[in-house]
């Protein structure tokens, strides 16, 4: 079994595990953690189509390497968003939560 | 020459695994995360400084056995570093 | 004879392994750590992939720069007192959820299986771009991301700021303008400071060096502005610096500095060299280096005010 199909294998396996614990958790930063698996998990998918695409003196195709590393910093900065919309949540809603009956009795300090 | 520093390589490497080993079973095995710490820092510093120690022969210049040595030396300031902060905080019982 | 092959199907394994630890561990702290553990091993397979590029930058922002945020996120969440205990769903539920991941898992996993064969690859094109506008850069990734596909990096840079934008539109309208929350409220512990003091210079002379590699060797802007901003936020945590405030002038500058030279750039060659975002051939190399240093301005600028979070009011000091 070459490295790129245990990879894509693996990948796969990432975006299942990603996709359960992105339903299961109630806890919004455990979502967060959830859906950051299945991007790793895609990622990995991209980075066998890169291996399997040698070609023209490469070991590998640049092309979807380089989507991958945007892909990663893009990644990062839709988690600080995330995570930034979770804090100001908690602190409006007075609980750790997404669900919609807390938020219709705001206990925080600055409720607005 | 080079069947001995390939010997002096494969010995370095075992002895720095070795320690790394040690250092796990010492992380699973100590009663609690202080003594834990102690483990660890064993794999750190020693395991890592033989492994690093038995790839410089295998360096393409000096210049590559030098930066092995640096990444050696980094490991050692934030592993001692961030072991004070970690016992500081078990020491204050926060984890 | 070759041991790799044991190796690999052992690192598959440990990343699965610490990936179902990531969804089945009870407390938020442990899911978060073995999260930076699993961006670690995930550079391993880059490296096994071919792919030392991804590699770099999966461990610094995949693993390092993302357990930063995560961290600093469940910390400020520990502060705020009172949260609600969790309902966890049923074991039917659980189940059932449980059967549709697995599902969704083995049709991609069949997918990967039966990849179409010989395998499509951009890579002549590629090549062909990087001999021609990205003359003289030894490494293709490069060539790719600043000359092949140099539009979608430079939106990729205004993605970052557009997300700097939203945390900082997240705080309250009085505290428009103000520091972000400090990375800590005590006075550091000693050992903090000392490795801030240590590493920081250290540190970002690595980030430069793996900068200006980077047209030739794995590294590039990504790799190298992801450690000078590690290192900035090193120095925040040991309070050597303060967050800055967010309307002060050399800050915005920077944040904009590299979609907005990558930008005139690129309109410019549309005179110069006859398409946009084409360079002119002769100085193609200087030109693409120009643009990576400020690239990594702007990258060095806004990773750590992503982690720093929304501007807060002088009381909530």
């Amino acid at each position: 079994m070459t490295p790129s199909v245990l990879a894509g294998l693996v990948g796969a396996a990432l975006v299942g595990l990603g996709l359960y614990g992105l339903i299961i958790h109630p806890h919004p930063l455990r979502k967060l953690l959830a859906f950051n698996l299945i991007g790793s998990g895609v990622f990995l998918v991209f980075g066998i189509i890169a291996r399997r695409g040698a070609a023209a003196g490469f070991a590998f195709d640049p092309v979807p390497q380089a989507l991958v590393i945007t892909g990663i910093v893009v990644a990062f900065a839709a988690s600080a968003v995330a995570v930034a919309l979770i804090l100001r949540l908690a602190a409006v809603a007075g609980s750790v939560t997404l669900d919609p009956e807390a938020w219709t009795r705001p206990k925080g300090e600055d409720a607005r | 020459m080079t069947g001995l520093l390939d010997l002096f390589s494969i010995a370095a490497i075992g002895a720095g695994t070795f320690f790394f080993f040690a250092g796990t079973v010492g992380l699973l095995r100590f009663p609690d995360s202080l003594t834990g710490l102690h483990a660890l820092a064993k794999a750190d510093n020693l395991g890592l400084g033989l492994v690093v120690l038995g790839l410089i022969p295998r360096a393409d210049s000096a210049l590559s056995a030098l930066k092995l040595i640096v990444i050696w030396a980094l490991v050692l300031l934030s592993g001692a570093s961030t072991s004070q902060l970690i016992g500081r905080a078990l020491r204050r019982g926060r984890k | 004879m070759s041991l790799l092959p044991y190796f690999d199907v052992g690192l598959a394994l440990l990343i699965v392994g610490v990936a179902v630890w990531i969804i089945a561990a009870r407390d938020l702290f442990a899911s978060v750590v073995s999260y930076v553990a699993y961006g670690l091993l995930l550079a391993f397979v880059w490296i096994r992939l071919y792919a030392p590029d991804v590699a770099l930058t999966e461990a610094a922002v995949g693993g390092g720069v993302t357990g930063v945020l995560l961290i600093t996120a469940g910390k400020r969440l520990g502060a705020l007192k009172s949260i609600a205990p969790e309902a966890q769903p049923g074991l039917g539920f659980k189940l059932r959820i449980g059967v549709l991941a697995a599902l969704v898992a083995a049709a991609l996993g069949a997918v990967m299986i039966m990849l179409p064969d010989p395998p499509p690859s951009l890579a002549p094109q590629a090549a062909a771009a990087a001999a021609g506008a990205g003359a003289g850069l030894g490494n293709p990734i490069t060539a790719v991301l600043i000359s092949y596909r140099s539009f979608d990096t430079m939106l990729e840079k205004i993605v970052l700021i557009l997300a700097v934008l939203a945390v900082w539109s997240v705080g309250s309208d009085k505290a428009w303008g103000n520091t972000p929350a400090p990375f800590r409220q005590s006075k550091p512990y000693a050992p903090m400071v000392f490795l801030a003091q240590m590493l920081a210079p250290i540190g970002a002379l690595i980030g430069l060096h793996i900068f200006w590699v980077g047209a030739d060797a794995p590294g590039g802007a990504f790799q190298g502005g992801a450690l000078l901003a590690a290192m900035w936020m090193v120095a925040m945590m040991a309070r050597l610096v303060e967050p800055p405030r967010v309307d002060a002038r050399w800050l915005r500058l920077a944040l904009i500095a590299g979609p907005a030279v990558f930008l005139i750039v690129g309109l410019a060659g549309e005179f110069v060299a006859g398409a946009f975002f084409a360079y002119p051939p002769g100085i193609a190399k200087p030109i693409i280096l120009i643009i990576e240093a400020f690239m990594l301005l702007s990258i060095t600028a806004s990773l750590p005010m992503l982690v720093a979070g929304p501007p807060i009011e002088r009381s909530e000091k």
